[in-house]
C-alpha cells in the first residue's frame, strides 16, 4: 500500500489560513490503513487546525471534515462533488495521486496537500511502516530471491553488496539492514544461490521516472468513447 | 451494568462557580480507579479546586486522540487523564495506550502554539482519594501559572460546551455498548 504521514499543523494552517471555508477530504484507503489520513486522523487534524486558525486570529475560517472511500479514482468523488461548491479551497489526505485527482475533478477549487506521500511499503510492526518497492516499473524480484535490491540496498546495487555490509548491516545507517545480506540469505535457504552468480543485466530504467507520466492500458477493458 | 460515561451529578450546577476566571479543567477519569478515587476524596471531605469536571470512562485506553482536542478546541484550560497505576488496569494495557495518546496530544498541541503543559495523565489507585485532590490541585495551580486558555470563549459557554463533550461521548459509548 501508499504509505504517507501528515504535514505539520504549521504547515497546513499556512496553506488554508486565507481561505473562507475549507473542507478537509481524508481517504479510506491506503492512509486511513497507515494512519495518516482517515477520518479519525481528519477529526484530530480538524480540531488541530480550528485551534492553530483561531490562535492566530483568523478563527473566523471554517474548517469541516469528510472522507470518502477512495480519493483515487472519480466514481468515489461523486459523493463529495455536490458538497464541494460549498467550499473555497479543499485540503486533501489523500496521497499525491488523491490529491490530483480531487485537484482535476475540482478545477476552480485550490487543492492542498495535508500529508506528505512516502512511499510503496508494508506494515512491519504496529506503528511502523517499511519501504519495499520503489515503483520502477521493470520487476526483478524472481532474480534476488524475492528481496528489491532497488528498494532495500540504499546503494540500488546488482550485483552484490559493497564493503560497507557489517554482520548484516548498512553501511549508510546503522540500523539499517543490508538488502544484500537479505537476498543472500534468503537465496541460501531457498537453495538458489547459484542464481546469483551470473553478472545481473543492466538495470532498464526507462521504464521509471522518467519521461513524463507512466501510463498502463489495457485494450480489452476500455470502453470506445471514454 | 455502571454508567459508561457521566458528567459527575454534583458539578451539574456550577454555571455560576466558574465566572470568576478560574481555569476550567476537564478530567477524563477510569471507572476503577480515579472516578473511585474522586468519590473517595469527597467521602474524605478532602478541599480540592472546585474548577475541575469528571468525565467517566471505562478504562483510559478508550481515550482518543480526539476527545482531548475536542476538549481543548471547546475552550477548557487543562485536561487530566487519569488512570490506574501502570500494571494494574483492569483491561491489561489500557493506561499505557492512554500515555502514549496523550504524548501524542501533547506534540499536536505544541505544533499548534498551546502549552503542552495544559495536558498531563497521572497514575493512581481507587484508594487514592488524597492523591486525587493532589492531582487536581497541581494542575490548577499549573493552570492559573499559565493563564486561561487562549481558545476560551466565555466561562459559562466553556461549561456548555463540556456538558455537550459529555453528552457526545455518552451517546457514542451507548451506540457502542448496544
Amino acid at each position: 500500500m501508499i504509505v504517507a504521514d501528515r504535514k505539520n499543523v504549521r504547515e497546513i494552517r499556512d496553506s488554508i489560513k486565507d481561505h473562507d471555508r475549507v473542507l478537509l477530504v481524508g481517504c479510506g484507503t491506503c492512509v486511513t490503513v497507515c494512519l495518516a489520513g482517515g477520518e479519525r486522523e481528519i477529526n484530530i487534524l480538524g480540531s488541530a487546525l480550528r485551534m492553530s486558525l483561531k490562535l492566530i486570529g483568523r478563527g473566523a475560517v471554517v474548517v469541516d471534515e469528510c472522507t470518502i472511500e477512495r480519493q483515487c479514482e472519480n466514481a468515489f468523488i461523486d459523493a463529495l462533488a455536490p458538497h464541494a461548491a460549498e467550499y473555497d479551497a479543499i485540503c486533501s489526505f489523500g496521497c499525491g495521486a488523491g490529491v490530483q485527482a480531487l485537484a482535476e475533478r475540482f478545477p476552480t477549487t485550490p487543492v492542498y496537500p495535508g500529508l506528505n506521500t512516502q512511499f510503496i511499503g508494508i506494515l512491519e510492526s504496529q506503528g511502523v511502516w517499511t519501504e519495499k518497492c520503489a515503483g520502477c516499473g521493470n520487476c526483478r524480484l524472481g532474480e534476488f530471491a524475492g528481496i528489491c535490491p532497488i528498494a532495500r540496498c540504499a546503494k540500488r546495487l546488482f550485483n552484490g553488496p559493497c564493503g560497507g555490509s557489517r554482520e548484516g548491516k548498512c553501511e549508510v545507517r546503522p540500523e539499517l539492514e543490508c538488502g544484500w545480506q537479505l537476498i543472500y540469505d534468503r537465496a541460501k535457504s531457498l537453495g538458489q544461490l547459484d542464481r546469483l552468480l551470473p553478472i545481473a543485466a543492466v538495470h532498464d530504467w526507462s521504464t521509471g521516472l522518467d519521461g513524463g507520466p507512466r501510463k498502463v492500458v489495457r485494450e480489452d477493458q476500455r470502453i470506445e468513447g471514454r | 451494568m455502571v454508567g459508561l460515561v457521566s458528567l459527575d451529578p454534583p458539578y451539574k450546577n456550577l454555571n455560576t462557580m466558574n465566572q470568576n476566571q478560574q481555569p476550567l479543567i476537564l478530567a477524563f477519569c477510569c471507572h476503577y480507579c480515579a472516578y473511585a478515587a474522586a468519590d473517595l476524596a469527597g467521602s474524605m471531605r478532602l478541599q480540592y479546586p472546585g474548577d475541575v469536571r469528571v468525565l467517566r470512562l471505562p478504562c483510559t485506553g478508550k481515550i482518543e486522540v480526539n476527545y482531548i482536542l475536542a476538549a481543548f478546541e471547546r475552550g477548557v484550560d487543562g485536561v487530566i487523564v487519569a488512570g490506574c497505576l501502570e500494571g494494574g488496569c483492569h483491561f491489561l494495557e489500557g493506561n499505557l495506550r492512554a500515555r502514549q495518546r496523550v504524548e501524542r496530544a501533547r506534540q499536536i498541541l505544541a505544533e499548534i502554539g498551546l502549552e503542552p503543559e495544559r495536558l498531563e495523565m497521572f497514575n493512581l489507585s481507587s484508594a487514592e482519594g488524597g492523591r486525587f485532590a493532589e492531582i487536581v490541585t497541581e494542575m490548577h495551580q499549573r493552570l492559573c501559572r499559565l493563564g486561561p486558555s487562549p481558545l476560551r470563549p466565555d466561562p459559562q459557554r466553556v461549561e456548555e460546551n463540556v456538558r455537550e463533550l459529555a453528552r457526545q461521548a455518552e451517546a457514542a459509548l451507548a451506540g457502542e455498548a448496544r
